[in-house]
């Protein structure tokens, strides 16, 4: 069954040349859903969005929107918007008409688009700065309006390219919230560029972890962070553990290790190397006696408890539960 | 003590990237307004050895009187009052000098008019449509190239090409376009134009490619993505980003052939007034004082044509 909304990426590869960007990926997002494209730079993941976007040429493969194969259109006969990394408002132009500007081309009459605009201003809380120019914004604020402009076509599908990544991590942690209202609100399809996890944790429906211009592994994060498909993932959405036991690749999470003083007991033997105060958890990186490098992570309280310091000896513990095995 | 921990708090904030406040502890041996004077000296006297002194003996000399066999340093506007002799009562019919005038001012027009055109599309083409830096950088050089030669051989170089029984005559007979020899390719307004246009586009190309290259590419995807055709992108997101280049372009151009002489000399045959062509002529008969007073009025119209095109942008933001 796939709904009217739905975007859905058949097969899509993008060649620079000799180099392949990505290669012939199949994902499947529906109407609503909050995705987030996730993986370290150079994985495709910027690619893909701008094929999405139309900004990019597609090399192969298909992509449709609400079922309507959409390889040749011009973005804005898409139904796409994209907001940029850069957030590229006009700079010449002030905030009222950044976000019109599309209602410009369109050629709306001048107070149809003032009064439009405002109504979208209104959705991001910057009606008050409506009649500065983009460098009198601070980059949250010019970051709103990017929001804004890009969501005045009326879009079925918003892009966002690493929206994020320029503000400092309080406004990061606020705009966040701020995206997953306003996607709430709208009922739209946002996909969203991102390399960090704990954004796509935060915000996501649907993960999808990219890496080599491949997909590794997509679902929703909690599934991916539990459950994560290859040793890769595992490293990179973090907290976790990536061992070898009896010849398997296995993954266990950080917080799942207890440690005991009795460096005997235990599933491994290992040195504490340094304790970090993390605020409601504490950070240990631990050395086993194989060679191996193991994190764990304690509640701050059951470590201040009884904390460690660096050099001890410890007792590594775990269930064998929560032992995950992963392709390598 | 006091004076490190200011020192540290200052280095700090500059690190932040946030300091509005400047560093009050590093000493600067300039400091104070005597200094900063002493720092522009040395410009100031080029300023004013080539520019001022000239400038102001000028406008000196252009209120002497003088007569057949003699200058002599007096207050008169008989000068002035001479450039415009009868032009008052000829109206509608225009006097000789505002004739001149409005030849001048039309050939700055044409000739800015066209180099506009030629940058904006040469500027476009290389800011635009060549994607690697080096590509750009050997474009731009190429652009250069009748720079190195003098201007007096690239105008001349135009006469073999255009003449009555030159190349262009040529071809247009041999390819049957026309059977007479056209006349006005040569010594005619066309060729001031376009021996104008050759030799001063590039004053239009440099500023306007360097206010494009300063154009995030990201702005144009943004009107793309906003439904703009590419027209509606070039009107509504180029030009008015690339405009400090095209007024910088513009003055460029337009002091340059409103003071021209040479060009419109030999390409129109000896036979198109222009107002540097007039001073030129004037000096010859050792006439200083008319020709002083009418570089004045040229100053003053290049300054009030100036001054237009100031209004419609920041200069001081763009440098």
């Amino acid at each position: 069954m796939s709904g009217e909304n739905d975007v859905e990426l058949v097969s899509v590869t993008k060649r620079y040349g000799s180099a392949l960007a990505v290669d012939a990926i199949d994902v499947r997002i529906r109407g609503g859903q909050y995705c987030c494209l996730l993986g370290p730079s150079g994985c495709g993941k910027s690619s893909t969005l701008r094929m999405i976007a139309g900004h990019e040429s597609i090399s192969d493969g298909d992509i449709l929107i609400g079922n309507r194969r959409i390889n040749e259109d011009p973005p804005a006969k898409r139904g796409t918007a994209m907001m940029f990394q850069s957030y590229a408002l006009f700079p010449h132009l002030d905030t009222v008409e950044n976000v019109a500007f599309s209602l410009k081309m369109q050629g709306a009459r001048k107070d149809e688009r003032r009064s439009r605009a405002m109504e979208m201003l209104e959705l991001v809380s910057m009606t008050d700065y409506a009649d500065r120019k983009p460098d009198q914004l601070s980059g949250g604020q010019q970051q709103r309006v990017a929001l804004a402009r890009a969501l005045m076509t009326r879009p079925s599908v918003l892009l966002l390219d690493e929206p994020l990544s320029a503000l400092d991590p309080f406004l990061r942690g606020r705009m966040r919230a701020e995206l997953r209202r306003i996607q709430r609100e709208l009922g739209i399809i946002f996909i969203h560029v991102t390399h960090s996890q704990e954004e796509a944790m935060a915000l996501a429906d649907v993960a999808v972890v990219m890496k080599d211009g491949h997909i590794v592994q997509e679902g929703h994060p909690r599934e991916i962070f539990n459950r994560p498909a290859t040793a890769f993932v595992a490293r990179f959405m973090g907290g976790h553990n990536v061992l070898e036991l009896d010849g398997r690749t296995v993954t266990l999470r950080s917080d799942a290790i207890r440690l005991s003083r009795d460096a005997g007991s235990g599933q491994r033997r290992a040195t504490i190397r340094e304790v970090e105060y993390q605020g409601p958890q504490v950070h240990l990186n631990l050395a086993t006696e194989r060679g191996e490098e193991m994190a764990a992570i304690l509640p701050e309280r059951t470590y201040f408890a009884d904390p460690f310091a660096p050099g001890d000896a410890v007792g590594v513990i775990w269930t064998q539960e929560d032992v995950h095995q992963v392709r390598p | 003590m006091e004076r490190v921990h200011r020192g540290v708090t200052n280095a700090v904030n500059t690190g932040a990237g946030r300091a509005a406040r400047p560093a009050r502890t590093r000493r600067n041996p300039f400091a104070g307004t005597g200094g900063a004077l002493a720092l522009a000296l040395p410009m100031w006297l080029v300023f004013a050895l080539f520019f001022l002194l000239p400038l102001a003996v000028t406008v000196i000399v252009s209120f002497w009187e003088f007569t057949q066999y003699s200058i002599e340093p007096a207050f008169i506007l008989r000068n002035y009052a001479d450039l415009f002799d009868g032009c008052l009562e000829d109206l509608p019919y225009l006097c000789t000098t505002l004739k001149t005038y409005l030849s001048t001012l039309k050939f700055c027009f044409l000739v800015w008019l066209t180099t506009l055109i030629l940058g904006f599309t040469i500027a476009y083409f290389l800011a635009f449509h060549v994607r690697t830096l080096p590509m750009q950088v050997t474009l731009f050089l190429i652009c250069t190239i009748p720079f190195w030669t003098s201007i007096v051989i690239r105008m001349i170089a135009w006469i073999p090409l255009l003449g009555r029984n030159g190349l262009v005559n040529q071809a247009l007979i041999g390819m049957g376009v026309t059977d007479a020899p056209l006349e006005w390719l040569l010594y005619s307004d066309f060729s001031v134009i376009l021996a104008l246009t050759h030799l001063y586009a590039l004053f239009m190309v440099v500023p306007i490619y360097n206010s494009m290259m300063r154009i995030d590419p990201a702005l144009i995807e943004a009107a793309v993505d906003s439904g703009a055709s590419g027209l509606q992108t070039l009107t509504n997101v180029i030009v008015p980003l690339a405009k400090p280049g095209i007024i910088i372009g513009s003055i460029f151009v337009v002091t340059i052939v409103m003071g021209d002489f040479l060009t419109i000399g030999i390409m129109g045959g000896q036979q198109i007034a222009s107002v540097g062509k007039r001073i030129q002529t004037e000096i010859q008969y050792l006439q200083f004082p008319i020709a002083a007073a009418n570089a004045v009025m040229l100053l003053v119209a290049v300054m009030l044509a100036i001054s237009a095109l100031l209004r419609m942008v920041d200069i001081r933001k763009e440098l």
